[in-house]
């Protein structure tokens, strides 16, 4: 199996074990898709993992977007923005960075 | 354009033990992640997923029961519980987790997403279904 920095990953790319995840990790991923994380990335890889914490899932991206709309404002919550952080999907590509699982209902 | 039906998850069973429970969430979560009309039934034992203080730390295994709390971000808002199967148990509306939703059509005000109704009027409800998945 595929691993990243010692911890194994799907062959999707996301954790197995969830608890393997540190910031280092999330760099390398971030890395080899050619994604240079800033602190607005972190600030949405933040959130994702404190959803997470609370409701033991990965937020569907609509979900996701209104959530954070509501949490940091509006100009942080629509597509445009979320995609332009994560050009593979805030859902899928966030998640994964941020070492949740795929999103329940993401194909 | 997308057809909507109207689909209703009855969980007849607990939490843990077996699959039933968290693998009808999943599917009431895809269900809404294809914005489809969804609603949810607890019957029987089914009551017991949604009562208030689970603690998962003795069995090792996710305490899934706060991700109900996530369903009113999903639209999810029509929760029915059988009052029979709660009196039955011992159990009563004050057991049950406080879901909410918030109301987009009325100022996003905060309002409960669980009706507690006899089995008469749930039997009347899922009449009204397209769909009705037995879990």
């Amino acid at each position: 199996m595929a691993q990243i920095c010692g911890a194994e990953v799907d062959e999707e790319g996301f954790l197995v074990d969830l608890k393997d995840w540190n910031k280092e990790i999330c760099i390398q991923m971030a890395k080899d898709d050619d994604v240079e994380l800033t602190e607005e990335h972190w600030g949405v890889i933040d959130f994702l993992r404190d959803y997470f914490e609370e409701y033991q899932i990965a937020p569907a991206v609509r979900v996701l977007t209104k959530a954070i709309a509501k949490k940091m404002g509006k100009d942080k919550g629509n597509s445009k923005y979320l995609y332009s952080l994560f050009p593979y999907g805030p859902g899928k590509q966030g998640c994964r960075f941020a070492g949740l699982p795929k999103p329940t209902g993401c194909i | 354009m997308a057809i909507t039906k109207k689909f209703m998850y009855l969980n007849r069973r607990s939490s843990f033990g077996t699959v039933y429970a968290i693998e009808s969430l999943e599917v009431v979560l895809i269900a809404a992640a294809f914005e489809q009309d969804v609603s949810l039934a607890f019957i029987d034992d089914g009551v017991y997923q949604i009562v208030e203080g689970q603690n998962t730390d003795g069995i090792g295994m996710k305490n899934f029961s706060k991700t109900f709390h996530a369903l009113g971000d999903y639209d999810i808002n029509k929760l029915y519980i059988s009052k029979e199967s709660l009196e039955e148990r011992g159990l009563s509306e004050s057991d049950i987790m406080p879901l909410v939703y918030e109301d987009e059509d009325d100022d996003w005000a905060e309002k409960s997403s669980i009706k507690v109704v006899s089995n008469d009027e749930l039997k009347a409800i899922m009449s009204e279904q397209d769909v009705c998945l037995s879990f």
